[in-house]
């Protein structure tokens, strides 16, 4: 795991400087800690910073293939790197590290760019061939490792963070109107975007490729889909014992690595079950790391001493605290580089510390069986309206949605709110975004606390925006098929894998893995019919199933626990008056020119005001304390704190 | 086609949790307290989508769907009632 920057020269060759190469790479020092190496040329310049997990010896990048002729800085991990790279000898190649990294230089050599197919791992890279004056630039299938890119005078900047890009001069710094509209919507900006205006991300599963100054964004992999002739007509006891072996294949080649591996113990089914097939069958020594909260609403410790009292992990937690969670808020953002809506990135922040100080470096966790085997309350609920569209006057059908949220049912005052806030779109399931608009619609009451300027960048019909990222079939899918791609596409990559993953375990220098996210799984999962995911109402049925006897019955049956994190009770805690008054006084507030003073003074008051506080409200502080936090940071900022003076462990010049 | 099996897995694994061994086709749900009132509409979801079926309010009683047995003849009527249309 790793950090990597790099400027290209788009026409023609202008001096790359050692010092932008060391501007670039110092402030992401907590991605690479270990060995920091660089090349340049006449047209490009790579720089990397490196957390040495394989190949611990003799790894420092940039690294070359035979004759010096392509060179590669990367971040990540290639799982199946000894199966690839037997092969890659057996047809003559020659390796002088005993990196991952070396393997996919080898294999581009071999096989083109058709070789990202055959890579198992989470990734992002530049691969400079110097011969042909071409770069690749890519990152892996469901956008675990970030990599971003600008053009600025006839140079391309790329880095692991956008920070780095930032250290340079002439680079444009500005909120991009547009993409705060999105996270106003959607929660995260779309696949390629970036709070920044002209900062892009090269979106999960595609590849750059920059040849004689021209620039070309492809795809090489989609999440899967198969219409119904295609699925598998299996039994269900099939269906589970493959998931149990692709799940095992899974969680074997993510342990591949030359430091020992943890993993994150949430007291939930999904890290239950990888927590459990690590103690089972590779490491019954194993480290794992759990969040607790002081708030009781958000805890879960009951559940995981139930674990760790089962398999006898050796356990750490910390104990994630109101105001901590406030205090920490700013640095968090600094790290995650996007305003959101959320303040559960915190405590993940927190966590990764407590692995750092542990002294371990790689750790595995849970994220994404949720998307995959259709765990989220949203895809229930749509199944819940859907089945209520199917007679949208019925009386009946609608407290099926009593099943998700009991208190709605139970309480005659909210009882009249089943059908009117469940009720938005119900004569039309066909609505491509049939799952998500209730959700999205509610979100966008944040454009409220917009100011005038920035209301004109938003758009009344934010739906067309994301048409755009709409597969050709989407329609003829069935809902769960369609609420999971809009998930995955919105939701996965930029938010829960980046600030809630990369970033958060980056900032300590952890690299975290996914067992649920190997290619192979996600593929088989998609070849299963919806109906087996969520049975009845019973959501990640089939996980379930296959792993009742493995994990004790509490954990199986319990009702699912959404991972979130106090907002209020953390950003307004008192004893961080402080940051608060730095971010959002209406001096900041004003300043910034982004929010409508009045309205969010309104809002801070009646937030402080009443002891209880509705989610929309919460969502707001959230978005409008995380943007000030973004623009204070990155834009009002005069210069960005780097280290030109930084000693490299390698450096080759090859300028002419 | 015989759609008992499918619903008894259905009740086996959606609200006994895999533990089917008392389970007898002509066992009450509602007697046994095996399913409550919401429970009722995850099973008429299930037929719903699995048969490919549209059941009315008027037909979500617990008469069509009180045990293995009623579900699957409530199943088999409405099946009869479409392809007779």
């Amino acid at each position: 795991m790793c950090g990597i920057s790099g400027i290209l020269n788009l026409k023609t060759p202008q001096t790359i400087e050692i010092t932008q190469l060391k501007e670039m790479i110092s402030v992401l020092d907590h991605r690479g800690p270990d060995e920091v190496g660089a090349y340049r040329d006449n047209w490009a310049g790579l720089v990397h910073s490196r957390l040495s997990i394989i190949g611990i010896e003799g790894g420092v990048q940039p690294i070359h293939n035979e004759d010096k002729s392509l060179w590669i800085i990367f971040n990540g991990e290639i799982f199946n790197y000894p199966e690839l790279k037997e092969n890659l000898v057996k047809h003559g190649h020659q390796f002088y590290t005993a990196t991952d990294t070396e393997v996919i230089i080898h294999l581009y050599e071999e096989k083109g760019i058709d070789f990202l197919k055959e890579l198992n791992g989470q990734f992002s890279f530049a691969i400079w061939d110097s011969r042909k004056k071409e770069m690749i630039l890519a990152r892996d299938r469901v956008g675990i490792r970030p990599l971003h890119y600008t053009v600025s005078n006839n140079q391309l900047f790329f880095a692991s963070e956008i920070k780095s890009i930032f250290t340079q001069k002439g680079i444009n710094r500005s909120i991009n109107q547009s993409t705060l509209d999105q996270i106003f919507s959607y929660w995260t900006p779309l696949p390629g975007e970036t709070i920044f205006e002209g900062i892009k991300e090269i979106p999960p599963g595609s590849y750059l490729k920059i040849s004689a100054g021209k620039i070309s964004l492809n795809k090489y992999w989609s999440y899967p889909y198969y219409s119904e002739d295609e699925q598998l007509d299996s039994s269900l006891s099939n269906i589970t014992e493959d998931i149990k072996s692709l799940l095992y294949d899974s969680i074997k080649l993510r342990l591949r690595a030359d430091v020992p591996v943890g993993a994150y113990l949430s007291g939930g089914l999904d890290s239950s079950i990888i927590t459990s097939v690590v103690n089972e069958s590779f490491d019954n020594h194993l480290n794992t790391f759990g969040i607790r909260f002081e708030d009781r609403d958000f805890d879960e410790g009951a559940y995981q001493k139930e674990m760790v009292d089962k398999l006898k992990t050796n356990h750490y937690e910390i104990v994630a605290k109101n105001d901590e969670i406030g205090f920490n808020f700013p640095d968090v953002l600094w790290h995650i580089e996007k305003p959101v809506l959320r303040t559960a990135p915190v405590p993940l922040y927190l966590l990764s510390g407590l692995v750092h100080e542990n002294g371990l470096k790689v750790v595995l966790t849970g994220e994404g069986a949720d998307e995959i085997f259709g765990g989220y309350n949203i895809f229930r609920e749509a199944k819940a309206r859907e089945f209520w569209s199917r007679n949208s006057n019925s009386e009946i059908r609608p407290l099926l949605l009593g099943k998700l949220y009991p208190y709605i049912l139970n309480d005659p005052k909210l009882r009249p709110m089943l059908k009117s806030f469940f009720g938005v779109g119900i004569d039309n399931p066909d609505f491509p975004y049939f799952s998500h608009q209730i959700r999205w619609q509610n979100t966008r009451k944040l454009t409220n606390f917009l100011s005038k300027d920035y209301v004109n960048g938003t758009e009344q019909n934010f739906y067309d925006r994301f048409n755009y990222f709409l597969p050709e079939n989407f329609n003829d899918r069935d809902s769960l098929s369609k609420s999971q791609y809009l998930e995955i596409t919105s939701f996965l990559s930029n938010y829960l894998l980046s600030s809630q993953g990369d970033r958060v375990a980056m900032a300590h220098s952890v690299e975290i893995r996914f067992p649920y996210l190997d290619h192979r799984l996600i593929d088989f999962m998609a070849k299963i019919p919806s109906k087996y995911k969520i049975f009845g109402m019973n959501e990640k049925f089939l996980l379930k199933k296959a792993y009742r006897d493995v994990v004790p019955k509490n954990i199986v049956n319990r009702s699912k626990h959404p991972y979130r994190a106090p907002i209020k009770q953390s950003l307004l805690d008192e004893r961080n008056s402080n940051n608060f008054e730095k971010y959002c006084s209406t001096e900041a507030i004003k300043n910034a020119g982004i929010f409508d003073e009045i309205k969010t003074e309104k809002l801070f008051k009646k937030l402080s005001k009443f002891e209880n506080s509705n989610e929309w409200d919460n969502m707001a502080l959230t978005g409008i304390f995380s943007t000030q936090v973004i623009y204070n940071k990155f834009i009002e900022t005069s210069h960005f704190k780097n280290n030109s003076n930084l000693e490299f462990d390698l450096l080759i010049d090859r300028r002419n | 086609m015989d759609s008992s099996v499918d619903i008894k897995e259905f009740v086996v694994e959606n609200f006994l949790f895999g533990d089917g061994d008392k389970l007898e086709d002509n066992t009450d749900f509602f007697e046994k307290s095996i399913i409550d009132s919401t429970g009722i509409l995850e099973l008429v979801c299930f037929v719903e989508e699995t048969y490919n079926l549209t059941i009315s309010d008027e037909e979500i009683v617990q008469q069509n769907f009180s045990s293995v047995n009623n579900v699957s003849s409530f199943i088999e009527k409405k099946q009869l009632e479409t392809s007779a249309q």
